[in-house]
């Protein structure tokens, strides 16, 4: 019972402070993997990749996945909940006091301190991300797994192309995973 | 009673047809509300959206919640909430059950391998966009520039976030009052 309280909290706190989206969850969830024995940082690549190619609001659905890695059907039910808590109550508050709440002086000044910080957020846990998917630490020494490496980055290349821009995350998740069992990664 | 079952049901195709993220799902919500159903005008979900964007949470949720409450009063936001909530619940938990179970086999080890590797492709391209978006300003010809406050504000974000244990939380909120200060002292250069 403590872990469901301990999953809203986390999650609750997560609706409140991720400003920006879906992407603005991840250090949050980051946070979660190395507070907590939820899901390790490969669970959370994971479930990324499932919470992009599948229908829905990339947070709510790892939201949903998170919860179910750490109680299953009730704790994704539960942390999808406590994710949505917060948007509810600041959205009508917002809706029913504050008229013009977004040309607001005080508001633009808060969200243009916020918003650079965010993609440094983002930046650091992504960072955080590659260093423990792609690369193995032995006697503390980084060694990196070339394949995955070498794959990261030709995708990363590609992505910079326009026409492939346009394609759906799932289709680079699709080659990704073939690339991965025919090379045996 | 129909009418919020309406919402919810509304709500419900938006989450289900909506692939990725918040900003993807526009063109979505423009169809569903505006044109096929008439519940709200553009400039309604623009305003909605922009709200959606500039407020703590999901930017999916925050525009279900504002159109429902719009629509319904609380109880409508709830609802089209909720509707927005439910395919994510229902489709992630199928999947999460399947995958669990075949994790043992060596082939899906394999194919998650590659998926990491695309994973990290796919992050590091947000980043980037972000990044061109959040640390530039347009000047009169439509000519992209550093916006140097803004790059600050990232280092220093960056700079703690990697190398301090400093909580998420506080570090927004830093960013925040940052941005209030430079506000006040930039307004007060300027008058």
């Amino acid at each position: 019972m403590s872990q469901a309280f301990l999953l809203i909290f986390e999650f609750f706190k997560t609706g409140l402070f991720a400003i920006g989206g879906g992407p603005a969850t991840i250090p949050f969830l980051m946070d979660m993997a190395e507070k907590y024995p939820w899901f390790t940082m490969h669970e959370l690549s994971s479930m990324i990749a499932i919470s992009e190619s599948t229908p829905g609001p990339i947070g709510l659905n790892m939201a949903t996945y998170a919860g179910f890695r750490t109680l299953g059907t009730f704790g994704g039910i539960v942390s999808t909940l406590a994710l949505v808590l917060p948007s509810i109550i600041v959205i009508i508050i917002i809706a029913k006091f504050l008229d013009g709440f977004q040309e607001n002086r005080i508001v633009q000044a808060v969200f243009k301190g916020i918003r650079p910080a965010v993609t440094a957020l983002i930046a650091a846990a992504v960072i955080d991300m590659i260093r423990v998917t792609l690369f193995t630490e032995e006697a503390g020494k980084l060694i990196p797994q070339y394949k995955g490496c070498v794959l990261c980055v030709v995708i990363f290349v590609l992505l910079q192309w326009k026409k492939l821009q346009k394609l759906h995350p799932a289709v680079w998740f699709l080659v990704a995973a073939a690339v991965g069992v025919v090379f045996q990664f | 009673m129909i009418e919020l079952w309406n919402l919810y049901a509304a709500f419900f195709r938006i989450g289900i047809l909506t692939f990725g993220g918040g900003l993807t799902m526009l063109p979505m919500l423009k169809y569903e509300l505006v044109e096929k159903r008439g519940w709200i005008t553009e400039d309604v979900l623009l305003d909605c959206y922009a709200i959606g964007q500039c407020t703590p949470g999901i930017i999916a949720v925050n525009t279900a919640t504002f159109v429902g409450y719009k629509k319904k009063g609380v109880l409508g936001g709830i609802v089209a909430t909720l509707g927005m909530a439910s395919p994510s619940i229902l489709i992630i938990t199928v999947v999460a059950l399947f995958l669990e179970a075949m994790m043992s086999y060596a082939v899906v080890q394999h194919a998650l391998m590659g998926i990491r590797g695309g994973v990290c492709a796919l992050m590091l391209n947000t980043v980037y966009t972000l990044a061109k978006k959040s640390l530039t300003r347009e000047d009169q010809e439509n000519k992209l520039h550093l916006d140097k406050i803004c790059v600050a504000i990232c280092a220093a974000a960056f700079v703690l976030a990697f190398f301090t244990p400093l909580p998420t939380v506080l570090i927004i909120v830093f960013a925040a009052v940052a941005g209030v200060i430079i506000d006040r002292v930039a307004g007060g250069a300027s008058i």
